[in-house]
């Protein structure tokens, strides 16, 4: 991300919090925030109010990376999802805390906090949100080795 | 809105061109164009041009000055506009220019697509395309370009039960073409083992589902129609220029299976031609990853939405089927400088109207059409043409 | 001087998910496990991976605290992380944690650090606060990410968690009826600035260092509050393996059944600044109205807090399922090569 501390600054809410935004009009919900609802567009200037999502969704689709980009070398082979929480939006993010092969499309998965990237070795440090299985404090099927 | 004609075609060799630089790319294929063409530069209006990073890739910004400098244009001070929207940068350039010429603004207009990829290691380029996605909410997390397109096929194959082998075939296929192609990057027939058992990239493709890094450059040349019989006898009009938007993040869009753009894009170049889906002979469709040809012929109306595996399969989109598709070899095969590919893929559709495309000539091609598709579809462009 | 119905409100816990057990490390190392695993009583250990760091387990031990109470995060009015893996030598912890939960602006923070005691300090500084009226409550975490050399003893038990305590005085489910501390300059253990990995006195980080310290708090402890080690139902020391709190546990009077509960080295290694917090919520896990609990950290350098804690009867509506057990955090694992240990520990260096 190179020195962007203030573009990512501005976002903490939403990477560390999934705050994002409800219009007050159709009552749909938004993330990442949103100044207007592309559905009320100018009938929804001014009636966004920011909300907290829970975190909770299930797995739309699923790929895992064997090629990362440079600065996620040493993380390979990781899981990114398309996860729809349960208030509508969709995110793209990791699955991580999942045996690979048992990731599944339309699992129940839940928000966890994690490191996402660095600056190098002297540079700031970018936290946010991956999703974790749900099951997995739940029955403890999800055992085995990772790589 | 007066009619358009394309005059000249001019295309370099597409591949890792370690002797040419961005400024030779572009400048090879206007002087190609232009000698096509049979015109001279004087006669030059304006110049489009469409580049995704020349400035990551060569430190380079101001391209349009660059280019029209490059081409010897620069004496003349003509209008030089540099356009962006990723992988479709040479398909927007195309319809900027067409605009230029249908409205009577300009006449004679050449447009370039050019990017030379390989001046930086592998892992930067894979880091500079991705900036065609969403940088803040996918790539931050460390998603990649083949990622995005592997979520699509995983998903693909959720709902219409697409097969791996289906994905694989569209490279078995275009890489078949690519070998009547002079100008592709690989000359090298594969197999659908092959594409299964090479390097795995972002599951389920693997490096033979996807597009390569190349280094190219394409042009045309513009003319109003009424003008073009003063240049050329095998007069090829742009009848149809569509071009449409989605969410820039692949979550955002309302079906992870459906490029919006590309339906909202071909809906509006049918429209303006007044033709159906049915009524195009060939096309050159936007096969940056082998899903995305699956996804193309289905958002383009060739077939059913869920359909398009099977029609790979079947054989339909070969050279001998009733929709050939990326007769030129494709993305895949023929390469994928990403600002020229928009450009090259309208060259590909004239040359084969023409009757020009030698050995892989698709027989009585009457009405082309050329698919660029940006990013992960959050940006298309697509030209109908028919010989006039 | 009793602290009036000062304690602990909620608390929560996290234990990253990846293990290594001893038999890996040793065979790396061409060390015989058996011997490892009797002499120190430890099996295996936790490994935090890549994107995980003290900051990543303190909000998550912190959202579980949350989770099982009603409170506004925006009352918490201090957080204070003990750790001796801060991602950041100068950047706080806290406030990380603090933006994460949503407690600030209106917070006091600051970081710690006094080796594997980081967190039990952080909870008196907060035990302070509230009896001050300065704060409505206070957020103590310790939390490590513990570094060893390769090849070293400490190899086998620098591990990886951390637990969080929300302290005030409204709803508590434990009374911290006293605390205090035993603290010298006694150089056991330490790790130098810029340095990625600790040294140790080897030997001498038993009888003056680790066993002196929480026996002096402990009896310092018992005879301010009039205790003796029967009048406890549990008892929670700091855990560098699973031998030496047994030593000073019997050491002091203790019985076996008494540090059972809250023993957890043998299964995940020592968590540095987490391991008597972690003991702590182990405990909490299964504590019922009237239980006392003892407690005695230590940190090298060195120091020792002890605690008298008393569960009280709100325990008994406390919603402690709403967030992971220890038990079940200690459950859900996933083993690791010592290859896949090195990547993650950074032990293997690359640009």
């Amino acid at each position: 991300m190179g020195n962007a501390v203030p573009r990512f600054w501005r976002e903490i809410p939403q990477r560390y919090s999934l705050v994002g935004t409800k219009c007050k009009v159709c009552n749909r919900v938004f993330f990442p925030q949103r100044e207007v609802c592309p559905y009320c567009r100018r009938k929804s200037i001014g009636k966004m109010e920011e909300i907290k999502l829970k975190g909770e969704g299930k797995v739309l689709t699923y790929t895992i990376i064997y090629t990362p980009p440079s600065n996620f070398e040493g993380q390979a082979p990781y899981a990114v999802a398309i996860v729809e929480l349960d208030e509508g939006p969709r995110v793209t993010s990791q699955i991580v805390d999942c045996d690979l092969d048992r990731i599944k499309i339309g699992m129940r998965v839940k928000a966890t906090f994690r490191r996402i990237q660095e600056d190098g070795d002297t540079g700031a440090i970018y936290y946010g949100y991956k999703f974790r299985p749900v099951e997995d404090f739940e029955g403890n099927e999800n055992k085995g080795k990772t790589g | 809105m007066r009619e358009v004609a394309i005059i000249g075609v001019g295309l370099t060799k597409f591949g890792e061109l370690w002797d040419k630089s961005f400024r030779n790319l572009i400048t090879e294929a206007g002087s190609k164009a232009i000698l096509d063409a049979g015109i001279s530069g004087s006669e030059i209006d304006a110049l489009y041009v469409g580049s995704m990073s020349a400035g990551r890739f060569v430190g380079q910004e101001h391209v349009g000055a660059l280019v029209a400098d490059s081409s010897g244009l620069s004496s003349m001070h003509i209008p030089a506009t540099r356009v962006e929207s990723a992988c479709a940068s040479g398909g927007m350039a195309l319809r900027q220019a067409y605009i230029a010429v249908a409205s009577g603004m300009h006449d004679i207009v050449v447009v370039g697509g050019v990017e030379k990829m390989t001046d930086v290691v592998g892992g930067e380029a894979t880091n500079i395309l991705a900036m065609a996605a969403d940088q803040e909410w996918e790539a931050f997390f460390g998603v990649t370009f083949p990622a995005l397109y592997a979520m699509i096929a995983r998903r693909h194959m959720h709902e219409y039960g697409t097969t791996r082998e289906q994905l694989a075939q569209v490279a078995v296929k275009n890489h078949e073409n690519g070998l009547l192609n002079p100008e592709a990057q690989f000359h090298r027939k594969i197999t659908i083992e092959d594409v299964i058992n090479a390097p795995m990239v972002a599951d389920p493709l693997t490096l033979l589902d996807c597009s390569p890094i190349s280094d190219g450059a394409a042009a045309l040349i513009l003319c109003p129609l009424d003008r073009a019989k003063d240049y050329t006898d095998k007069i090829v009009k742009i009848i149809g220029a569509g071009q449409a938007s989605d969410s820039l993040a692949l979550h955002g869009r309302e079906d992870i299976c459906t490029f919006r753009a590309t339906v909202n894009a071909a809906r509006m170049a049918y429209e303006q031609a007044g033709i159906k889906p049915t009524d195009i002979d060939v096309a050159e469709v936007h096969d940056c990853f082998t899903i995305a040809e699956i996804l193309a012929i289905e958002d383009l109306g060739f077939v059913k939405k869920g359909e398009g595996g099977k029609a790979v399969e079947e054989g339909r989109t070969a050279r001998d089927g009733d929709i050939p598709i990326n007769p030129s070899g494709g993305l895949k095969a023929k390469g994928h400088p990403v600002g020229a590919t928009g450009v090259a893929q309208v060259a590909e559709i004239v040359l084969q109207l023409r009757g020009e495309a030698g050995e892989r000539q698709i027989k009585d091609a009457r009405i082309g059409l050329a698919h660029n598709i940006g990013g992960s579809g959050a940006s298309c462009t697509v030209h109908i043409m028919e010989v006039a | 001087m009793p602290m009036d119905k000062v304690g602990i409100v909620s608390y929560g816990a996290f234990i990253p998910r990846h293990r290594i057990k001893v038999e890996e490390i040793a065979s790396t190392w061409g060390k015989r496990a058996e011997e490892i695993k009797r002499g120190l009583a430890v099996y295996e250990k936790s490994v935090p991976s890549l994107d995980e760091d003290v900051a990543t387990i303190s909000v998550e031990a912190a959202r579980a605290a949350l989770a099982r109470c009603d409170i506004d995060p925006r009352d918490i009015g201090a957080i204070y992380v003990g750790s001796e893996s801060h991602p950041y030598a100068v950047k706080p912890t806290g406030t990380i944690v603090g933006e994460a939960i949503g407690a600030t602006p209106n917070l006091m923070a600051a970081d710690y650090e006094f080796a594997c005691k980081a967190g039990t300090a952080a909870i008196q500084n907060c035990i302070a606060l509230i009896k001050a009226d300065m704060i409505k409550y206070g957020l103590a975490i310790g939390a490590d990410t513990a570094q060893s050399a390769p090849g070293d003893a400490l190899e086998y038990t620098a591990a990886a968690g951390g637990a969080a305590f929300i302290i005030g005085k409204d709803k508590v489910i434990a009374t911290i009826n006293d605390t205090c501390s035993f603290t010298t300059d006694t150089p056991d253990f330490w790790r130098r600035e810029a340095r990625k990995y600790p040294r140790h006195g080897g030997r001498f980080t038993g009888n003056p260092a680790y066993f002196r310290h929480i026996m002096g708090a402990a009896r310092m402890l018992m005879e301010k509050v009039g205790t003796e080690p029967g009048d406890y139902d549990y008892a929670v020391f700091h855990q560098p393996n699973g031998k030496f709190p047994v030593v000073v546990a019997r050491r002091l009077g203790f019985k076996d059944e008494q540090i059972k509960e809250g023993l957890l080295t043998p299964y995940i290694g020592n968590t540095y600044s987490g391991s008597s917090p972690l003991g702590l919520a182990a405990v909490l896990d299964v504590a019922k109205p009237g239980d006392r609990i003892f407690l005695a950290s230590y940190g090298s350098g060195a120091g020792s807090d002890a605690f008298d804690i008393t569960v009280t009867d709100e325990m008994e509506s406390f919603p402690r399922e709403k967030a992971p057990s220890v038990r079940q955090l200690i459950e859900r694992k996933s083993y690791v090569s010592y290859a896949v240990y090195a990547k993650y520990r950074d032990l293997l260096y690359w640009e």
